[in-house]
């Protein structure tokens, strides 16, 4: 197992391919029929009005919700407990141990498998990546909302993910903060891991998003490079959400 | 009847004698009840976490059964236990009747539904907070139980007093099977017992004041603690 | 961090429990079953010090209604019996429980009243008469009602007296189902007459203003009675150190330390042993 800290990995090149995937939910298609891919090494922004799937679709990803059919393939292999352990997610609202910020640090670690005796630099690494170092020792719930999101994207990162999936990341957030969290997301594509984000933000899409998919009502209705869909959409349904204005027509 | 004012006042005095004979039923009572409520810990935090934490068949029919088992009369445990440890029992050859190990024993088998099923309720709704995280994290089996466990740290303390406060003021299971024997097992409760049936009700009364001071003051000092968890948002 | 407070509990257990240990590891005690009226009377705190200086031998005493008392003994619980129902205690030893019965000492039985005394009873000392007198005013009268000694006593007068009390009971007669204590608590706040060992209210605390109503029918006394629970049956049984109890209390110098003792500057017991 890779046991190197998050800060110094060199990720290995992890894309994702989803066939078919349906899910339901209280009798309700939410995802009805994707198909997608993920390029390894890039970033790929989901967007897509409320509603559209882009939640479900992150944790379809992740493996944390199973299909109803169709299958999501990393390396060409369905997704399995080792390569899940290649991905991380961050979650709107993070989700935070009551622990210190160090100690939610190191039980991503110790997850992960690591020794006690390596987490020690790993945690310094990503409290400093993560300008949290003089909070170290602070219990992690009583930090601000974008302290809380960056500790919950530097935790994502300790273990070396080779991907990582994030769910607006930074919706309730500051510019301020927004920018802290984009940073850091930026580091991580630049030592090579595979981004993948949900946004409402077009202007955060422009700043990250190599490529974008961008969903309605629980299916894909156009995917390709940043610069076409962003600028030049096809659909009616980027079209109109582009532009701004209230797109309620289900067909795409 | 003297009035209530006279019998805060003998309590008083009973401890401010420090009188050898009372501090020796204190000790026993603190000692026998804080190790059954440890045991019950030992068994019971880690039973309820995983009744809260996993899903499998037979859950729910578990559930009834821990929260049932809550409310077993202490008298009934007694006498389970003793027939467990009778001479005439399975246990026989250990012992143990009569003596404080015996309390011990009937105390944990009375506070261990308690401190499961209640822990049961604090794991559950935490798991359901951290479940997305968990498995993120992959977080799963005994790692997941323990971090639960870790994280509740302060509800549970909650549970463990509750199991406190029914050993410490039980006497229907440790007459039965400590006997209430003379420096050997006689503790609060069952020296409260006897002097009621000694007719000697304002000793009795002084001696449950006491007994109150102690579960008052186990109970300030949990609740400080976990009063200043809060302020951490660790609670 | 969660592995060290597991480890750190573990610890506490065990060593709180190993606190308890050493007072069970203690071999030189035997167990006696015996009723709350010796223990609530004090008698065992007078002679077992001396028994104890006498032989080194310490006696933990486990006082509970008679019946249970010989239940527990009859489980092997108890090294040595030390109640008052001779019928009882002959049916122990019959069924290989017990060694041998030997009479102890005495003490009786007395009827407490409340002062109204709505059953004219006071003063009386024909017992079978008096207990026909309450039967007859319907006067409450409260029973142990829980198969001690003192409960099978007073049934047999009940019996001598022709009088089926249980048919009444809810109505003037009121079992309580409890110990000495618990029933004279009870019954001296409702009104009641109770029958209760001597020694147990001369020592009770709540006697409120009741008073001894009717005492000194022979019919009465209140045999006392210690058995060695059988070894060759009950395996565990001390049998060297509780035949050293039965001895110690059958002989001249235990017969004078329960003579001895005394409360209000009464005599509780009186000694009647085969010598």
């Amino acid at each position: 197992m890779n046991i190197q800290s998050g800060a110094e990995a060199v990720a290995r090149r992890t894309g994702l391919t989803a066939r078919g995937l349906c899910y339901d939910a209280g009798g309700k298609r939410l995802i009805d029929g994707m198909d997608i891919s993920i390029a390894a090494g890039r970033r790929t922004v989901v967007m897509g009005a409320n509603g559209a799937g882009k939640s479900v679709l992150l944790r379809l990803l992740h493996g944390i919700l199973s299909p109803a059919s169709g299958e999501v393939l990393c390396e060409g292999r369905p997704l399995d407990c080792a390569l899940r352990a290649r991905q991380a997610m961050v979650f709107q609202r993070p989700v935070l141990l009551r622990r210190s910020v160090r100690g939610n640090l190191a039980f991503a670690l110790a997850a992960k498998g690591v020794p006690r005796r390596d987490r020690g630099h790993a945690v310094a690494d990503a409290l400093e990546q993560a300008r949290l170092t003089h909070l170290a020792d602070r219990p992690a719930r009583v930090l601000s909302g974008g302290e809380q999101q960056r500790l919950a994207v530097a935790r994502a990162l300790i273990g070396g993910p080779d991907l990582l999936l994030l769910d607006e990341p930074t919706a309730s957030l500051d510019p301020g903060s927004t920018h802290a969290i984009e940073e850091l997301i930026q580091n991580a594509y630049q030592r090579g891991v595979t981004i993948v984000m949900v946004t409402h933000d077009a202007g955060q899409a422009r700043r990250i998003a190599d490529d974008v998919v961008f969903l309605n009502s629980g299916r894909v209705v156009e995917a390709g490079p940043a610069d076409q869909v962003l600028n030049a959409p096809q659909s009616n349904a980027a079209r109109a959400w582009l532009g701004g204005r209230l797109y309620l027509d289900s067909t795409p | 009847m003297t009035g209530f004012g006279s019998i805060l006042a003998q309590a008083l005095g009973l401890i401010a004698s420090g009188d050898a004979a009372l501090m020796e039923i204190i000790g026993l009572s603190l000692r026998v009840t804080l190790s059954a409520v440890a045991l019950s810990c030992l068994i019971g935090l880690p039973l309820g976490a995983a009744v809260g934490a996993f899903r499998f068949p037979g859950r729910t029919a578990l559930c009834v059964v821990l929260n049932a088992l809550m409310g077993l009369p202490p008298v009934v445990v007694g006498l389970l236990v003793y027939l467990m440890l009778s001479a005439a029992g399975p246990l026989g050859p250990l012992a143990l009747l009569y003596t404080p190990s015996a309390m011990v024993i009937a105390q944990t088998v009375l506070v261990t539904p308690i401190v499961a099923a209640l822990t049961r309720q604090v794991v559950e709704d935490l798991n359901q907070e951290y479940d997305e995280q968990f498995k993120s994290l992959g977080v799963t089996g005994a790692g997941r139980v323990s971090a639960l466990l870790w994280d509740a740290r302060f509800s549970l303390l909650t549970v463990a007093l509750a199991g406190f406060g029914r050993a410490v003021a039980e006497v229907g299971a440790v007459i039965i099977v400590g006997g209430n024997i003379n420096h050997v097992t006689r503790v609060m409760t069952t020296t409260i017992a006897l002097e009621t049936s000694k007719g000697n009700l304002e000793l009795a009364l002084a001696l449950g004041v006491v007994l109150l001071g102690i579960a008052v003051t186990v109970n300030a000092a949990v609740m400080g603690l976990r009063a200043s968890a809060v302020r951490s948002a660790y609670a | 961090m969660i592995r060290r407070s597991v480890l750190s509990l573990t610890a506490a257990v065990t060593l709180s429990l190993g606190f308890s240990l050493p007072v069970v590891a203690q071999d030189d005690f035997i167990i006696v079953q015996s009723t709350t009226s010796t223990q609530n009377s004090g008698l065992f705190d007078h002679i077992l010090p001396i028994f104890r200086a006498a032989t080194g031998i310490e006696v933990r005493v486990v006082a509970v209604g008679t019946g249970q008392a010989i239940r527990n003994a009859a489980n092997g619980d108890g090294d040595v019996l030390f109640v008052h129902s001779k019928p009882s205690e002959e049916a122990f030893v019959k069924n290989g429980d017990g060694v041998r019965r030997f009479d102890v000492m005495y003490n009786d039985f007395v009827i407490v009243g409340p002062p109204a005394d709505p059953a004219d009873v006071t003063g009386m000392s024909d017992v079978v008469n008096a207990l026909k007198q309450i039967a007859a005013a319907e006067a409450p009268f409260a029973s142990r009602g829980d198969d001690s000694g003192t409960n099978k006593a007073e049934l047999r007068l009940w019996a001598e007296a022709g009088i089926d009390a249980s048919a009444a009971s809810g109505e003037w007669y009121r079992e309580t189902g409890s110990g000495m204590g618990a029933t004279l608590n009870t019954g001296t706040a409702m009104g009641a007459y109770i029958m209760t060992d001597r020694a147990t209210w001369i020592a009770f605390g709540n006697k409120g203003d009741y008073q001894i109503a009717v005492e000194g029918d022979p019919k009465m006394f209140n045999q006392y009675g210690i058995i060695l629970v059988n070894p060759e049956k009950h395996p565990n049984v001390k049998a060297d150190a509780g035949q050293a109890f039965v001895d110690w209390v059958l002989s001249d110098e235990g017969q004078a330390a329960i003579a001895g003792y005394q409360q209000d500057g009464q005599q509780l017991f009186f000694p009647n042993a085969d010598s």
